[in-house]
């Protein structure tokens, strides 16, 4: 373990650089995710086909084809950005597909009275759902969520496979390439760093699923 | 009660009052079931009306065409005088002014029986939170239920949620409330505590529709009866009528099962 012991400082701002990445993918992840959801189980059409569409498209595109098109086709149409912010956007514009699925099974799993209830009482769509429908899925949502948002921890990786730089993945490169390191011990740091943030997940998600407990 | 329309009209002799809730013609199918056929209602301001009939008969669908929980394929449903509009922001409005009971409570599990009476008054009028909390203690004492206040819905008897799922109807000054079979899911020992509720609020005024198979509720607090069978409204009859001298077989038939035990 000398090589990570060694440069300890570098693989704690890799660490810190890969956090970075997963948490801005696991926040729009969630928002866009939810929003697609909402979508999906919406009373307009055109909401509901282009959830449809966006869901079917993107959960069957391999996240790599997603990330390179992001950093090396979109530039190629005019749009600029770094690495960074194209490695995020691609990473949550993947990941919410499969997150607005898992929030979508969530929801079903409320009782359709409830809804019924509120729109008897005069609440709207966006009331009906906000103040009843979702605060209730919360719970059957956080373990399907959960399952996401670790695989999407552990995707976050392959962003930095983009050339993001100062990542985890360019602390590998530096230390294997320029610096001769081998790579077994390097590989163990790196996974021990991606370990803390999905065990982290992990632990948080526990945590919250006990918390969002609805008893019926 | 503080709504004006509920405490002056008096039960009874529904002839020259306002019609306030209308079906004229409806017609609704679930796939090939034809669950209501060229259905004609009129229930008029501080009528309490009764519906009965055989399970599948179209009852409880009847009373969910009228707050637009279930939409019709063809006919008119009009309350006080308007339309129901399209799925949006005015049937929002609209549903506010129907109060509706169901079966299975559908209490919000998430909210404590206090707030799910002033969730509807806060959010779909905008009456102050504390304007509307004072309301809903006064509604819970009168449902009998006032200790219960900061519970979750779980921790309540099915009779008590009943009673708070009144409640919560009442909160919303409703011009009419719609009972589906509210004391088909209880245990009997808590059937009357909600059928004295419902008395009491047809004693007050309130215009009432109520599908049940309570016959003793029919008989204390209707002003009308309504046997419904396949979907079609077969007697509609006052309920002393209705029970001693039921004109069409159905109705004969299906008193003959009920009344027997």
């Amino acid at each position: 373990m000398d090589p990570v012991l060694e440069n300890l400082g570098l693989f704690a701002s890799g660490f810190l650089r890969s956090l970075g990445i997963a948490a801005w993918g696991l926040l729009g992840s969630l928002v866009w995710g939810t929003v697609l959801a909402v979508f999906r189980i919406s009373p307009v059409p055109v909401l509901r086909a282009f959830g449809t569409f966006y869901v079917t498209w993107l959960r069957n595109t391999p996240l790599a084809i997603v990330l390179f098109t992001m950093a090396f086709g979109i530039p190629a149409v005019g749009i600029n950005a770094s690495y960074y912010v194209f490695g995020v956007v691609g990473l949550v514009l993947y990941t919410s597909a499969f997150v607005c699925e898992a929030v979508r099974s969530g929801v079903a799993t409320v009782p359709t009275g409830q809804a019924e209830a509120a729109r008897s009482i005069g609440l709207t769509f966006s009331q009906t759902l906000g103040l009843i429908v979702l605060p209730q899925a919360l719970r059957a949502v956080v373990p399907p969520v959960g399952n996401v948002l670790i695989a999407m921890i552990k995707n976050s990786a392959v962003v930095g496979a983009l050339g993001v730089g100062g990542d985890l993945f360019s602390v590998y490169n530096r230390l294997t390439s320029a610096q001769g390191y081998a790579a077994l011990p390097v590989l163990t740091g790196v996974a021990i760093g991606f370990l803390v943030m999905t065990l982290t997940a992990s632990a948080l998600l526990a945590l919250f699923e006990r918390r969002a407990a609805v008893a019926r | 009660m503080s709504d004006p329309s509920a405490a002056t009209t008096p039960s009874g002799a529904a002839g020259a009052r306002r019609p306030l809730v209308r079906l004229e013609h409806v017609d609704k199918h679930f796939g090939a079931l034809h669950v209501l056929r060229d259905v004609d209602l009129t229930v008029a301001e501080g009528e309490v009306v009764v519906v009965i009939g055989p399970s599948g008969s179209g009852k409880s669908t009847l009373c969910r065409t009228i707050n637009r929980l279930e939409t019709i394929d063809s006919g008119r449903i009009t309350i006080a005088g308007e339309d129901l509009p399209q799925e949006g922001k005015a049937l929002a409005k609209l549903r506010a002014d129907v109060g509706m009971v169901f079966q299975s409570f559908n209490l919000f599990a998430h909210k404590t029986v206090r707030e799910n009476v002033t969730l509807g008054p806060v959010k779909a009028r905008g009456v102050s939170a504390e304007q509307a909390r004072k309301r809903a203690d006064e509604l819970l004492e009168r449902v009998g239920v006032a200790n219960q206040a900061d519970k979750y819905p779980a921790q309540l008897s099915g009779g008590q949620q009943q009673r708070v799922a009144i409640a919560r109807a009442l909160a919303m000054d409703p011009k009419v409330m719609l009972f589906d079979e509210p004391t088909s899911a209880l245990d009997p020992e808590m059937i009357n505590e909600v059928l004295d509720v419902m008395t009491g609020l047809a004693k007050s005024g309130m215009t009432m529709i109520v599908v049940t198979h309570e016959m003793g509720f029919a008989r204390r607090a209707a002003d009308r009866v309504v046997f419904m069978a396949d979907g079609q409204i077969v007697e509609d009859a006052e309920p002393e009528t209705f029970f001693t001298a039921p004109k069409h077989e159905r109705a004969k038939d299906f008193l003959s099962k009920i009344l027997t035990h």
